[in-house]
């Protein structure tokens, strides 16, 4: 096999045969947040994000995404070889949310299966996982997840953007995809930016610490290193997705590295939904999918804390027309919208203690 | 000037940036700064390290910087204790420096101040700054030097009734100084606009009232001129007066929390020990945390009357060409305020001016300065004045 040095390209080309998102429909605005925080209605760092209902967790939600994506594909689900969630609100601790998911969709039992958890780009990392799994030949199909009910502690700066949602892809050979993955990198190192410790209901973090060494280090470094392997420039990207923890971060890393905002706007979702965490880029993508054209190369740079970032090179490919009809669009679920206050919110994402 | 004190000389400055030093340890911050001051001496080796830091022991988990510091820096063996007095440590220091020189126990002593602030954040972090507070009557209550200050400013303006928009001028001249120099954690322009807009912190201050909390080391070698190695050739910068005073360290026990004596005293001992007046200096780096503290240092300094130090916060008055220029490379407010460090970076940028060196922060002509780094509410205020 030839040294293809640190940039990740399987031996078989590989790419998305199939996406789907889940937006969940209630919706809690920032200014509402800082009603009832700091008694009056200031505007926050986006302006409204997505909830769950009283009925959704992680594992509903990767389901609905994945019969998106499943029906985008028009594969049988029994040839799925790999069932994969990213996610950091996993139902349990103990018990893996991909078994459940793989069940209610009909995959079979020939599978491999596991939760990922990196923060978040857990999801992305399974999408580089699957790559490698399809890529190898050692099956044909693989579903990857990256979804999230992310926790922010009631008053702290996270619960104004911590929100729900996701995407789900299934990965194929690159003859049958909607677009192709055409180059992969990955940037990782130890820097503890936010951590949520076993037992713990929420996480903490390094306040300004989680900007410059941590987002904007890691997410530049695996962008700027893929795009010199390869040979491209901003130009040659008719949109890029960046993760998307707030409007400002993924707005300000995208500019630093020569992107325009025309490039990014359709991808960025942060301002209408908030961060759905590992969903957070790969939502974004699926925004994308739903617009481009065949022949379009998208970037896509996922940032997950603790910390890393997983860069990927797309390229849309002519099924795509056809097929992205089959299921709802991203923007259909953004538009289907129910506002919530901040006591149903309380009552829906259990910060009531009830005993 | 009496011989005595004319002897000790300032043979070495080194610096770093201020800022959020996230990827440099407190160790390595000391040493860049103190192998640059070596540097610009030419090589003078300093038998003493008197370390100036406030949080190293709570923020980063380490006392004993006398031997951490020395042996990071290849001057294992060497005699090296930290000095400690809140925000004034750096001043501090350089006074323990200045004092070995002058007795003639040794011929060479560096004062480094090294401060490593953004390893906490949050509750905690204000948790470890009240430590320059008193612990039991003061922190006790909930106080931070933050809100202390915002509880004075509120008393500043109800005693004297200032215009409030006034005190944009300092942070406006600070910012304006800080603009050219490349150490400063914030070189940008502040327009009197943005101060009146600006976030308010509490109930009077605002968010261009305080100096930001950075990391950052700066150091200063001291020796005398008769030990400065061969062939040196910059213009000699002598420290000509040094005072060292303490107050009572909670507010409430002072006469009047408005009048920080021993700010006051700290400027009259070493202007007496220096043989000058403060209206003689041709600049002054004052302890600008707050725009409290700048109005009353200019007060305790005798620049302005009682109530009145507001008045002089005027690029004119206090600008780099003005009357007292302050602040001259940005001072707290923007230069960054490394705590334990800060007072060093003032006697760094004071030997930049007095040797001509300040490039445009320059003050034209400077040949005499007077620094003065403030412990928490002036509990603790030392002063330097260095000629030329």
């Amino acid at each position: 096999m030839k040294d293809q040095g640190i940039i990740n390209k399987p031996a078989r080309s590989v790419g998305i045969v199939g996406y789907g998102a889940y937006i969940p429909r209630y919706r809690i605005s920032g200014t509402e947040i800082s009603r009832v925080w700091k008694g009056e209605a200031l505007r926050g760092p986006v302006k409204e994000k997505a909830v769950a209902g009283p009925d959704e967790d992680v594992i509903t939600m990767s389901i609905e995404a994945a019969r998106n994506a499943l029906a985008r594909s028009g594969i049988n689900p029994e040839l799925l070889r790999a069932v994969w969630v990213g996610s950091e609100s996993h139902p349990y601790a103990v018990k893996p949310s991909g078994t459940i998911v793989a069940e209610a969709i009909g995959a079979p039992v020939h599978i491999q299966s596991g939760d990922w958890e990196f923060a978040c780009k857990a999801g992305t990392e399974a999408l580089v996982a699957a790559m490698g799994l399809v890529g190898s030949q050692m099956g044909d199909y693989a579903l990857v997840i990256g979804m999230d009910t992310a926790q922010g502690k009631p008053g702290d700066a996270l619960e104004y953007t911590a929100a729900c949602g996701g995407a789900a892809f299934i990965i194929g050979p690159a003859e049958e995809a909607l677009a192709t993955i055409d180059a992969q990198y990955s940037f990782v190192t130890d820097t503890p930016d936010f951590w949520r410790r076993a037992y713990q209901k929420y996480p903490e973090h390094g306040q300004r610490f989680t900007g410059e060494p941590a987002y904007f280090n890691h997410v530049k470094s695996a962008t700027s290193t893929l795009m010199e392997s390869e040979g491209l420039s901003p130009e040659d990207f008719k949109y890029a997705v960046f993760h998307q923890p707030n409007e400002k971060f993924p707005s300000r890393v995208a500019r630093q590295l020569g992107f325009k905002p025309e490039q990014i706007k359709d991808g960025l979702l942060s301002p209408k939904i908030g961060n759905t965490y590992a969903g957070a880029a790969l939502v974004g993508l699926t925004a994308v999918l739903d617009i481009a054209s065949p022949g379009d190369r998208i970037l896509v740079t996922s940032y997950g804390s603790g910390a890393g970032s997983d860069a990927l090179v797309l390229t849309a490919k002519e099924a795509l027309l056809e097929r992205r009809s089959a299921a709802l669009s991203t923007q259909d679920y953004i538009a289907r919208r129910t506002e919530i206050d901040y006591a149903l919110y309380a009552r829906f994402r259990g910060k009531i203690a009830m005993k | 000037m009496d011989q005595e004190h004319s002897d000790v000389i300032i043979a070495g400055i080194g610096q770093t940036p201020v800022g959020e030093h996230w990827k440099t340890s407190l160790r390595s911050l000391a040493a860049e700064a103190i192998l640059a001051a070596i540097k610009d001496s030419g090589g003078l080796k300093p038998q003493v390290l008197y370390i100036g830091n406030m949080l190293s022991a709570s923020a980063s988990r380490q006392a004993n910087l006398g031997a951490l510091i020395t042996e990071n820096t290849g001057l294992t063996g060497a005699e090296g204790v930290t000095v400690e007095a809140a925000d004034a440590s750096g001043g501090a220091a350089l006074r323990m420096a200045y004092i070995a020189v002058l007795s003639g126990a040794v011929d060479a002593a560096l004062a480094v101040g090294v401060e490593k602030f953004t390893d906490v954040i949050g509750p905690e972090s204000d948790s470890f700054l009240a430590q320059m507070l008193d612990a039991d009557f003061e922190s006790a209550q909930g106080l931070t030097p933050l809100s202390l200050a915002g509880l004075l400013f509120q008393r500043y303006l109800y005693e004297y009734s200032p215009d409030r928009k006034a005190f944009a001028g300092f942070p406006e001249v600070a910012h304006a100084n800080a603009v050219t120099n490349p150490n400063a954690m914030f070189p940008r322009a502040l327009r009197a606009q943005d101060y009146e807009k600006a976030l308010q912190t509490g109930e009077v201050l605002n968010l261009f009232d305080a100096a930001p909390y950075a990391d950052g080391a700066a150091a200063v070698l001291v020796t005398r001129e008769d030990t400065l190695p061969r062939g040196w050739d910059k213009p000699v910068v002598r420290i000509v007066g040094s005072s060292l005073v303490t107050d009572r360290l909670s507010i409430h026990d002072r006469s009047d929390p408005l009048i920080w004596d021993a700010a006051r005293l700290s400027i009259e001992r070493a202007c007496r020990k220096a043989g000058v007046m403060p209206k003689d200096v041709d600049f002054f780096e004052y302890h600008d945390a707050t725009t409290l503290h700048a109005t009353l240092s200019l007060e305790a300094a005798g620049f302005a009357s009682q109530g009145q130090g507001w008045m002089l916060a005027k690029p004119a008055v206090i600008g780099l060409d003005g009357q007292i220029p302050v602040a001259t490379f940005g001072g707290l407010k923007a230069r960054g305020h490394p705590l334990g460090a800060t007072g060093l970076y003032q006697a760094v940028e004071a030997t930049l001016q007095l040797r001509g060196e300040a490039g445009k922060n320059q003050v034209k002509g400077a040949k005499l300065g007077l620094i003065q780094s403030l412990g928490g509410m002036a509990a603790t205020a030392v002063a330097h004045v260095l000629s030329r």
